[in-house]
C-alpha cells in the first residue's frame, strides 16, 4: 500500500511536468485550433538553456568541490529558470511570427530577413568558424545581404500565393518546425549528450513512510505556482480576456478591435515560457542526459494529456497531465513496466470513447 | 469536430508509441543459447556468397563505423582512437607488403538504422576490404548483416552479444561474449555474498536483454534468487517508479546492464528513492562520461569489463598506454584497447592472407591463434569469437579500480 502511494506521488510529480507542457498545447489550440508540434522542442531548448546556465553562462559552483555554494546556486537556479522562460518565450514568438503567421496573413517583407538569417547560417559556417568575432561579423553581413536579396522574392510570393485556411497546412508546418528545431539543434548544441553536474543541494523528506525528494518537490511546487500565475493571466488581465475572446470567436474578436496577431503572439510566448521553465527545471534538478530529442517523448505525452483533459481547456490540461503521470508511474511500477507507454495511452482511448471531448472538454457542435 | 480531430491525432500518437515499442531486430528474439565462446568444433554459421572487395591499387581501404556522436559517443571516439593508432603504426612501419592502409571512418550517430546505411556505403560504394566496428551490439548486428551480404570481413572490437557473430562466417570479434561476461557478473555477485538480485534492463538494447538473460540463468544456477525484473527504454528520463518497485522486493544487489548514458540518471534516482544496495553492470558502463553523469551515486558499485586497465602491470599494456597517452593526451579506456586490438589483429591477418580479397582475408582472420593483444591473448574460434578473461571493476571516486579477474576456466565457460 505504501509502495503504491509512493508510486502515486511520483506520478503526480511527473504529471505536474506533463501538465506544464500540456498547457502550451492547449492554449495554442484554444486560440488557433493549431496543434503546435514544435512545443515539445521548445521544452528541449529550455533544457539546453538550463544546461548552459549551469555550465558557462552563470557562475554556478559544483557542490562536491564547493559545498558552501548551495545558497548562491539556488539563487542562480532561479535566475536560470527565468532566463530560460524569457528565451523560450522569444523562441515561441519567433516560431509563431515566421512559421505560422505567414500561413494566416501571407508573407511580409520582414520574412525575407528571417529566411536570410537562416540561409546565411550554413553558408557562413562553411567558410568561417562562427564562434569568433570575425565569424559573427561575416554571418551578420551575409544574413543582411541575403535578407535584402530575398525581399523581391517575398513580394513575388505574396502576390502569387493563395492563402489557405486549411488546418492541415498549419499542422504540417508545425511538424516541420519541430524537425527543424530537433535537427537544427544538432548544429547549434552538437549531438553529444550533456549532463549537468552537482549544482543544487539534494535531500529527501519522509512523511508517513512516503518519500518526497527535494528535486521532484521543487518541480511540483514551481509548476503549481506557474499554473496559478497562468490562471491569473488568463482570467484577470486584459490580455487574458482577449485570449479568451479569440478562442471563442476570432472574427468577432477582430471586429471588436482586438489586435489578434499580437494576442496570438502573446499566447505562444506564454505557452513557450512554461515549456522552457519545465525543461530548465528537469535539466537542473533531475540530472538526465540532454540531447536534441529531449522534448520528443514528454512533448507527445503532454500533447496526449492536453487531449485527455479536453483540448483548449486550461484546467483540463492540468488534470490530463496529472492523470497521464499517475497512470504511467503506476504501470511502470507494476510488473508490466515494459508496456508503460502503451498502457498509459490505452487509458486515453478509453477516456475518449466515453468522453470524446476529453475529461473537462465541452462537446460543442461546430458548424462545418 | 475539432475534438475528434485532436482525438485522431492522439490515437495516431499512441500507435507510433506502441509500434516503436515493438521495433526490434529479429535476432534479439531468438533464444540465447549459451554456447557462444564454448568452442564448438564445427560452425553452423552461414557462408558468404560474395567475395568482398578485392584490393586493387596501392592502398588497402579499411572501413570503420563508429558512434562518434550521439548517446554512446565516448564508445565510438575511444575505439576510433585505438584503431587509428594501430593503423598509423602499421603505415609507419611500411604498410603491408608495400601497400598503405587507408582508414575510412563513418559516424553512425549511435543509431542502428544509420549504422546499416553507413556500412552499406562502405561496402558498396567505397569498396573497403575489411570493416571494423561497432561497440553496441544492436548496431553491430545491423552492420554484420550488410558485411555478410557483401562478403566483406568485419571485426567488432567490443560487441558482446552472442548474436553478433552468428550472422555469418565473415563476422568476427576480439572480445568475449555476454554469456561469459554475464556469468562473471553472476559469479562475482554470488561470491560477494549477494544472495538475491533484481534486474533492471533496457528493453530496446540487444546487449542489455542478452546480458540480463545470461545473468539470471547463471545466477539462479549458482543458487541465487532473482527477486524481480523491471525494464526501461534508453530515452526515458524518469526511472523512479520501476526502481521503487525493485526496492520493495528487497534484493541485495540490482543488475543494470545498460550503457553509461542513462546509468548516471538511474543511479542518482536510485539513491534519491533510498535504494541503497549496490548496482551491478557490464562493460557498457566503461566510459569517461559515467562519473560526470552519476556524480557520487555510483560510489562502490561494480561492473564487469574487458581484460584491460591501466592498473595492470604488463609490458604490452604499459607501452600501449604510454603511446596512446602521448598521441591523444588522455589514457585509453578498455574500448580504445579493444579498437587497437581489432585493428592490430586485422593488420596481422592482412599480412598472412594468401589473397587480398574477401575470402583470403576472412580465412586469415579465422586462423588467428594466440595473438598477443593488449586486452589479452586472442584465439578466434570456429564461431568467430575470442575467448578471454574478464575484470571486475569497482568505482572509487573518479576511478575504476580492478578488484577481481576471472578466466573462462574459473567459471566453467
Amino acid at each position: 500500500m505504501q509502495a503504491f502511494l509512493q508510486q502515486i506521488i511520483y506520478g503526480i510529480q511527473l504529471g505536474s511536468l506533463y501538465a506544464l507542457i500540456a498547457l502550451g498545447y492547449t492554449m495554442v489550440y484554444g486560440v488557433l485550433r493549431l496543434i503546435n508540434f514544435a512545443h515539445g522542442d521548445v521544452y528541449m531548448v529550455g533544457a539546453y538553456v538550463g544546461f548552459y546556465c549551469c555550465t558557462s553562462w552563470l557562475p554556478f559552483q559544483d557542490l562536491t568541490t564547493h559545498p558552501g555554494a548551495a545558497t548562491t546556486n539556488i539563487a542562480l537556479a532561479i535566475v536560470a529558470l527565468l532566463l530560460s522562460m524569457v528565451l523560450c518565450s522569444m523562441l515561441g514568438i519567433v516560431i509563431e511570427r515566421f512559421a505560422y503567421r505567414p500561413l494566416r496573413n501571407g508573407l511580409q517583407q520582414i520574412d525575407a530577413h528571417f529566411w536570410g538569417a537562416i540561409i546565411a547560417l550554413p553558408i557562413a559556417s562553411h567558410f568561417v568558424k562562427l564562434a569568433s568575432l570575425a565569424g559573427v561579423l561575416v554571418y551578420a553581413v551575409a544574413a543582411v545581404a541575403i535578407g535584402f536579396a530575398m525581399r523581391p522574392v517575398m513580394t513575388y510570393l505574396r502576390k502569387h500565393t493563395v492563402l489557405s485556411t486549411s488546418r492541415l497546412n498549419a499542422l504540417i508546418t508545425a511538424i516541420g518546425v519541430s524537425l527543424a528545431l530537433e535537427n537544427g539543434g544538432l548544429l547549434v548544441f552538437g549531438s553529444d549528450q550533456k549532463f549537468i553536474g552537482n549544482v543544487l543541494p539534494e535531500g529527501t523528506v519522509t512523511v508517513f513512510g512516503i518519500q518526497f525528494s527535494s528535486g521532484q518537490s521543487a518541480i511540483f511546487i514551481v509548476s503549481v505556482i506557474l499554473m496559478l500565475g497562468l490562471r491569473y493571466v488568463v482570467l484577470y488581465t486584459r490580455r487574458g480576456k482577449a485570449m479568451r475572446a479569440i478562442s471563442h470567436d476570432i472574427e468577432a474578436a477582430k471586429l471588436m478591435g482586438i489586435d489578434t496577431d499580437r494576442v496570438i503572439s502573446f499566447t505562444f510566448a506564454l505557452g513557450a515560457s512554461l515549456a522552457g521553465a519545465g525543461g530548465a527545471m528537469v535539466a537542473m534538478l533531475t540530472h538526465v542526459k540532454i540531447n536534441t530529442l529531449f522534448g520528443l517523448q514528454p512533448g507527445l505525452k503532454a500533447f496526449v494529456a492536453a487531449v485527455l483533459g479536453g483540448a483548449g481547456n486550461i484546467p483540463g490540461a492540468a488534470l490530463g497531465g496529472v492523470v497521464m503521470g499517475v497512470a504511467e508511474s503506476v504501470v511502470a511500477g507494476s510488473k508490466f513496466s515494459t508496456y508503460k507507454d502503451a498502457i498509459a495511452f490505452c487509458l486515453l482511448i478509453g477516456v475518449l470513447l466515453f468522453r470524446p471531448a476529453g475529461l473537462l472538454g465541452k462537446n460543442v457542435a461546430e458548424k462545418v | 469536430m475539432r475534438n475528434r480531430i485532436m482525438g485522431l491525432f492522439a490515437i495516431s500518437a499512441i500507435t507510433t508509441f506502441t509500434l516503436a515499442g515493438c521495433k526490434d531486430t529479429p535476432a534479439s528474439n531468438a533464444p540465447v543459447t549459451g554456447n557462444g565462446t564454448n568452442a564448438v568444433s564445427t560452425s553452423s554459421r552461414p557462408v558468404a556468397a560474395e567475395n568482398g572487395n578485392p584490393v586493387t591499387g596501392n592502398e588497402i581501404l579499411v572501413g570503420e563505423y563508429a558512434s562518434l556522436t550521439g548517446d554512446t559517443a565516448t564508445f565510438g571516439k575511444g575505439t576510433h582512437n585505438g584503431i587509428q593508432m594501430a593503423i598509423d603504426e602499421a603505415n609507419d612501419a611500411g604498410g603491408i607488403s608495400g601497400k598503405k592502409i587507408r582508414l575510412l571512418t563513418e559516424d553512425d550517430a549511435s543509431k542502428p538504422e544509420q549504422a546499416q546505411t553507413v556500412v552499406t556505403k562502405l561496402c558498396a560504394d567505397d569498396k573497403v576490404a575489411v570493416v571494423l566496428g561497432e561497440v553496441a551490439s544492436t548496431r553491430s548486428i545491423r552492420g554484420a548483416s550488410i558485411c555478410q551480404k557483401y562478403g566483406v570481413p568485419m571485426i567488432s572490437p567490443s560487441s558482446t552479444n552472442p548474436e553478433v557473430t552468428k550472422g555469418g562466417d565473415c563476422i568476427f570479434r576480439v572480445c568475449f561474449t555476454d554469456d561469459f561476461q554475464a556469468a562473471v557478473a553472476a559469479h562475482y555477485a554470488w561470491d560477494a555474498g549477494w544472495k538475491t538480485a533484481a534486474i533492471f534492463k533496457d528493453i530496446k538494447s540487444d546487449y542489455a536483454k542478452g546480458f540480463a538473460e545470461n545473468f539470471s540463468a547463471e545466477y539462479t544456477k549458482l543458487g541465487g534468487k532473482i527477486t524481480g525484473e523491471q525494464s526501461y527504454q534508453g530515452s526515458d528520463t524518469d526511472f523512479k517508479a520501476q526502481l521503487n518497485t525493485l526496492k520493495g522486493q528487497d534484493p541485495s544487489c540490482v543488475m543494470v546492464p545498460g550503457y553509461y548514458s542513462e546509468m548516471g540518471t538511474i543511479a542518482r534516482q536510485a539513491k534519491e528513492i533510498g535504494l541503497k544496495v549496490p548496482l551491478l553492470g557490464g562493460d557498457g558502463w566503461d566510459s569517461p562520461q559515467l562519473i560526470p553523469g552519476a556524480g557520487t551515486a555510483l560510489e562502490d558499485c561494480v561492473f564487469t569489463d574487458h581484460y584491460f586497465s591501466t592498473e595492470l602491470k604488463d609490458k604490452g599494456i604499459e607501452d600501449f598506454v604510454a603511446g596512446f597517452t602521448k598521441k591523444y593526451g588522455a589514457a585509453p579506456d578498455a574500448l580504445a584497447a579493444l579498437g587497437y586490438d581489432a585493428a592490430k589483429l586485422m593488420i596481422d591477418a592482412l599480412k598472412r592472407a594468401k589473397t587480398l580479397d574477401g575470402k583470403g582475408i576472412r580465412a586469415a582472420i579465422a586462423e588467428t591463434k594466440d595473438f598477443a593483444g593488449v586486452s589479452g591473448t586472442i584465439t578466434i574460434d570456429a564461431n568467430g569469437n575470442a575467448r578471454k578473461s574478464a575484470l571486475v571493476m569497482q568505482i572509487k571516486g573518479k576511478d575504476f579500480k580492478v578488484i577481481k579477474s576471472y578466466t573462462p576456466e574459473q567459471i566453467g565457460k
